[in-house]
């Protein structure tokens, strides 16, 4: 038997180990998506604010030491993050909402949002702190305070180095796997914030170990979802970057 | 604006500006460093020697990580075996041999899409083509298989450290070699790549520290056996779990104590730092002396 393209990319069932089996993946592609534009969503503007007071606010032998644990955190296992959410987050949304369990998506994105801050905090740190001096040196000179210049000048100045932060921060949230498998809940169905769901990339490592043949060959067709998506993106946030790059030359 | 802008007051949209900046950075630093604070705490007094030296028995209920330590040392060092020379070879290719062009620009870019890749696609890529194609080793998985398919997650990364290490080798160097009338191959060797040497360290460590962190990748290539190996050479087709993987099966399975999972953590955690702050001293160094030469 073989899955036809359409079936398979918008099929809302997935049921490999029924006769005759189902492979739609339309539920992990919008689980994917969903969690890793609701990661950035909040990932980002808090990893602005950390960026800013480390590299501009803060007297700089503090800005150093935090730097230093933004840089030993980036380096975590994903597994750890995994665990962390499986000892704290979990418990602690099942008691916020009052669920049966808390393996549900609002954990992953809350496990996302932690793994992905140190990723986008130093890239975003980097490129701040490398916007030109003098910029802030005439915004001074006018009478500006630091923190107004710092919100209309310099991070619109450092604007394709975040862009850069956002691809990475992306990039991880979709491609992250043992730390959501631990926490989510890993349930092929629609996904919904308050109820355990499946990713793309779960998707992949919880079949794999009993696959048939033919789920192994959906699998891949999986992986080359991930793939395609990854090179969308990056593709598209080249094309971004390069055009801001250009404003500000 | 009434008086000078030296007397001017503080807007309440700055004083608020800073008091969110502040106060999400406290909050986001406080919230980490508690938790792994307590990952720690709570894991070190349970690890001992007997913890770290011994195999973990279904029979007498005791647990140990010698064997998943074993493991992962396997892991790491056939990965820098294998993606060492590969690495430093392509960079070498890029910066030095290669004519800037169309095709070469391909390259870069989908070395820098390989770089962005998710560990489990490389995992399912290493189940189909390492262990189920070629058969290296055992079929649940074994050492080679999952070493391999690391080499292929840290060479995207390995091969751009180390051109950028090379390309900021003082090009005067080279031109005055050249101008000697030395050979290109004895350049590379002799100025090049020593000149490049803690940039390409650097990227060794890291890389060694993404191996170490890496599960996705690992579980269905390198397998989930705890037994400890007794011959070294053979462990090399024998499946086995590496610490992070076995820690995943310990948090989800529930079949061990809870301080388990714990005390790995805490080892994995104190090894990764161990392993990042060896990288970000040599690096630290490295930019001391070329700032000194400048």
């Amino acid at each position: 038997m073989k899955v036809g393209l359409k079936e398979f990319l918008f099929g809302p069932v997935w049921d490999s180990a029924n006769e005759p089996p189902k492979y739609g993946i339309l539920a992990f592609i919008l689980a994917s998506f969903g969690s890793s534009f609701l990661t950035v969503l909040f990932a980002v503007p808090i990893s602005i604010l950390v960026a800013v007071a480390i590299g501009q606010l803060l007297p700089s032998a503090v800005g150093t030491v935090l730097r230093s644990i933004i840089s030993l955190l980036a380096g975590i296992p994903s597994v750890i993050y995994g665990f962390m959410g499986l000892v704290f987050v979990v418990p602690f949304v099942q008691r916020v909402f009052n669920l049966s369990s808390g393996l549900t998506m609002v954990s992953a994105v809350i496990v996302l949002i932690i793994m992905t801050l140190p990723t986008i905090i130093s890239v975003s740190e980097t490129s701040i702190n490398s916007v030109d001096k003098s910029y802030l040196e005439a915004a001074y000179s006018l009478g500006v305070r630091k923190e107004y210049a710092l919100f209309t000048i310099i991070i619109p100045a450092a604007k394709s180095g975040i862009m850069a932060a956002v691809q990475l921060g992306i990039g991880r949230a979709i491609g992250e796997t043992m730390a959501v498998i631990m926490v989510a809940g890993n349930i092929p169905q629609m996904p919904s914030m308050l109820k355990p769901v499946r990713f793309l990339t779960t998707a992949i490592v919880t079949e794999m170990s009993y696959a048939t043949e033919q789920t192994r060959g959906v699998l891949i067709g999986i992986g080359l979802v991930l793939f395609v998506f990854i090179f969308i993106i990056n593709s598209v946030f080249r094309f971004l970057i390069k055009k801001a790059g250009m404003i500000h030359g | 604006m009434d008086k000078n802008i030296y007397e001017r007051k503080i807007r309440p949209g700055i004083i608020a500006a800073r008091a969110l900046i502040y106060s999400v950075t406290t909050i986001v630093i406080a919230l980490v460093v508690i938790i792994i604070v307590y990952l720690i705490k709570k894991g070190l007094p349970y690890i001992n020697w007997e913890f770290l030296s011994k195999a973990p028995s279904r029979l007498n209920e005791t647990y140990g990580i010698a064997p998943m330590i074993i493991n992962t040392l396997y892991i790491v060092f056939i990965t820098l075996i294998i993606s060492i020379p590969l690495g430093i070879g392509t960079a070498l290719y890029l910066a030095e041999y290669a004519r800037p062009g169309k095709i070469i620009s391909i390259f870069r870019y989908s070395i820098e899409i390989l770089a962005g890749i998710p560990s489990i696609v490389y995992g399912l890529f290493g189940l189909a083509f390492f262990v189920n194609t070629l058969k290296l080793g055992s079929s649940s998985g074994s050492m080679i298989a999952g070493s391999l398919t690391c080499a292929l997650i840290v060479l995207p990364t390995m091969i751009r450290t180390t051109e950028e290490a090379l390309l900021q080798v003082d090009s005067t160097y080279r031109e005055a070699a050249f101008s000697l009338g030395a050979s290109k191959f004895y350049i590379i060797r002799t100025i090049l790549l020593p000149c490049a040497l803690p940039g390409i360290v650097v990227a060794m460590i890291l890389s060694i520290g993404r191996i170490v962190s890496e599960s996705a990748a690992l579980l269905y290539t390198a397998g989930v056996d705890y037994i400890m190996p007794t011959n070294a050479v053979k462990h090399v087709t024998e499946s086995g779990a590496s610490l992070t993987v076995q820690l995943y099966l310990y948090a989800t399975e529930g079949s061990s104590p809870d301080w388990v999972p714990y005390a790995m953590a805490a080892i994995l955690m104190i090894l990764v730092f161990l392993i990042n702050l060896t990288a970000n001293i040599i690096a630290s160094i490295f930019q001391k002396k070329v700032s000194a030469k400048s």
